[in-house]
């Protein structure tokens, strides 16, 4: 179990690690990249239930990112994977409830329902990998950044980078008290009872609240106004624009005419069929 | 349990991001006028320790499975409803981003679900009605565990509502609520038991923070009434609109789209026209716009598909090919250079 949450602060500073990377996409105006990928998702979401083939095409943009970015694609699936239980508990019903025949493979009758259970998962993949990717590409500060330019208040943001600041400290304290317990209980394997679960949680919230106290005090005694004030500067120019603009006309025209069926007909006369 | 993108439709999907961001800024305007900024990095931290709590497990005696906290009860009981609201959204935030929970359109859902559920209603109107101003043990206990349960039902209701409203899933709303409500239900009582042990604790070590938390939200001068009924309108008028517009045009983006051709077409080229009823036929192939009438021929449609999904295909391959191309590329131009030597720093050594 320990191993469990180690593996979840090993994930986190690894994408935060992704995040510090040098290339021209992580140079870019973190704006441009947060809303691309709204655009992205709300593309890619707004296809009809039973929509395959039109989703396909979707997969250019992760795949332009994991290469211009020198992301490793092996921990972005594994991650994805992790998740992917709550999709296909819901999603597995499909089959079941929609079997009346959709397209006939041959002898194979495909039913409705394995077709939208299999379209679930194509914007499960895209849509979440498209979270992943913006983050991997644009690290926690520069998002929060990024939406106090678009309009979120800033008691919000300046919020959400103290508990990323503290995420670290915390959940290293935490690992430290579950290894505390398997090393001192032998018997329990590392199990850990509700009553010394609720100690072990109430002592660790004790703690937090005095080091808020004194986080707050420091802060104080160093001029803190109510914002956090962030050295590197970004400016939305016409890389920017031309990222956010290409993008943004590639996913509405994939969503509005539909090339896969124009290139696929193509093919097929080629092939002379 | 998180709503998911992919099960979400964009109607449903911006109406509730319309409703978590609205109630963002109003938390967010509420905490600041009340002059108190102390309590920034005091939801900040403690809406990390939610994330460090929920990394320890406890066993559930004889059922194998194990629990941990939820959290959104708890932080309502420490910060009061909006640095809990503010303090849970940013929770949940960082899991979309970080642990793939969700995604970013089924942020709204979540903040809603699991926002303002247990702040704005099962925190002032059950737990506070029940624990008031004298806790004791046997109080807090009844009132952590209906609070958390009714604050988790009506959060898993949520998700039912979402889910059968954009229709993604072939999930009846009657089965769905079936399975839901009471998976939620054993889950709320493990918030409950959790969030009351954890509270009982602190207020016998030191009952000061529980009495300050509670003294700064005097009873009775939340205006919960306005928040909620501001919350119905604005879900009201955005859901009212979108979903008029979503069952006038069973796609907004389809409807647009024949909106658009239907006015080339009067000076459409032969080519042009083709191609456009080409479009229309690949449409008319889709389920929900017509697939399963069968008055057409099979092989026609089935020919659709096929180019479909060959055309798909090949975007695809295309997609991977460039992005392989790029990252080779990229790696010959930096294989000379050390892009992470650079001294960046890293929150990890930020303590």
């Amino acid at each position: 179990m320990s191993s469990k949450i180690d593996r979840a602060f090993y994930d986190i500073g690894h994408l935060d690690t992704l995040a510090d990377g040098d290339t021209p996409l992580h140079r870019l105006d973190p704006r441009a990249k947060l809303l691309t990928t709204v655009v992205f998702v709300v593309s890619v979401v707004s296809f009809g239930k039973y929509e395959i083939a039109r989703l396909l095409p979707f997969f250019l943009y992760p795949a332009v990112v994991i290469g211009l970015a020198e992301l490793p694609l092996g921990f972005l699936l594994k991650k994805l994977l992790l998740v992917s239980p709550f999709v296909i508990f819901i999603g597995i019903f499909n089959p079941w409830l929609d079997r009346e025949v959709m397209v006939n493979l041959g002898p194979l009758a495909i039913s409705g329902g394995w077709v939208s259970f299999a379209s679930l998962l194509l914007r499960f993949t895209l849509t979440v990998g498209a979270a992943l990717l913006l983050i991997a590409t644009t690290g926690f500060g520069a998002i929060c950044m990024a939406l106090e330019r678009l309009g979120t208040p800033q008691v919000f943001t300046v919020q959400l980078l103290l508990l990323y600041r503290y995420l670290f400290v915390l959940i290293g304290e935490s690992i430290r008290m579950t290894r505390a317990h398997s090393l001192r209980s032998f018997n329990a394997k590392g199990r850990i009872t509700y009553r010394v679960f609720l100690q072990m949680l109430g002592n660790l919230l004790l703690r937090t609240i005095d080091r808020a106290q004194r986080i707050h005090m420091a802060m104080l005694s160093r001029a803190f106004t109510g914002e956090i004030k962030i050295v590197r500067q970004f400016r939305f120019g016409y890389k920017e624009a031309c990222f956010l603009g290409g993008f943004g006309a590639l996913f509405l025209g994939l969503r509005l005419t539909d090339l896969t069926v124009l290139l696929g007909r193509l093919v097929l006369v080629a092939v002379g069929k | 349990m998180h709503m998911a993108d992919a099960l979400l439709s964009p109607a449903v999907g911006t109406t509730m991001w319309g409703a978590a961001a609205a109630t963002t800024v109003y938390c967010s305007a509420k905490v600041r006028n009340s002059l108190d900024d102390r309590k920034v990095p005091l939801m900040g931290v403690l809406a990390a320790f939610v994330f460090a709590a929920q990394m320890i497990n406890f066993t559930i005696p004889a059922t194998g499975s194990s629990g941990h906290l939820g959290g959104g009860l708890i932080l309502a009981i420490l910060l009061g409803p909006y640095a809990a609201f503010l303090a849970i959204a940013s929770v949940l935030t960082v899991q979309a981003l970080f642990f793939a929970d969700g995604g970013l359109l089924a942020l709204g859902c979540n903040i809603i679900n699991l926002g303002i559920f247990p702040c704005f209603i099962a925190y002032p109107l059950i737990y506070k009605k029940i624990v008031g101003r004298q806790p004791s043990s046997a109080r807090l206990m009844t009132g952590s565990l209906i609070a958390a349960i009714a604050g988790l039902q009506m959060g898993a209701f949520g998700v039912v509502m979402e889910t059968t409203l954009s229709g993604i899933s072939s999930l009846p709303f009657s089965s769905f609520v079936m399975m839901m409500q009471p998976i939620h239900l054993a889950i709320g009582i493990v918030e409950g038991l959790v969030t009351a042990g954890v509270i009982s604790f602190i207020w016998q070590a030191r009952p000061e923070i529980l009495e300050k938390a509670a003294a700064d939200q005097p009873i009775g001068a939340l205006p919960i009434g306005k928040v909620l009924v501001g919350l119905a309108l604005v879900t009201a008028f955005t859901g009212g609109i979108l979903s008029w517009y979503a069952s006038e045009h069973p796609d907004g983006l389809e409807w647009s789209m024949f909106k658009v051709s239907g006015q080339e077409k009067l000076a459409a080229t032969d080519g042009l026209h083709h191609t456009l009823t080409g479009v229309q036929g690949q449409t008319a192939f889709l389920p929900g716009y017509g697939f399963k009438s069968t008055h057409e021929g099979d092989s026609g449609r089935l020919g659709t598909s096929t180019a479909g999904l060959v055309g798909g295909f090949m975007v695809m391959l295309l997609g991977v090919t460039i992005g392989l191309v790029l990252k080779r590329r990229s790696k010959g131009d930096h294989s000379h250079s050390h892009p992470h030597d650079h001294g960046h720093s890293h929150p990890n050594h930020h303590h």
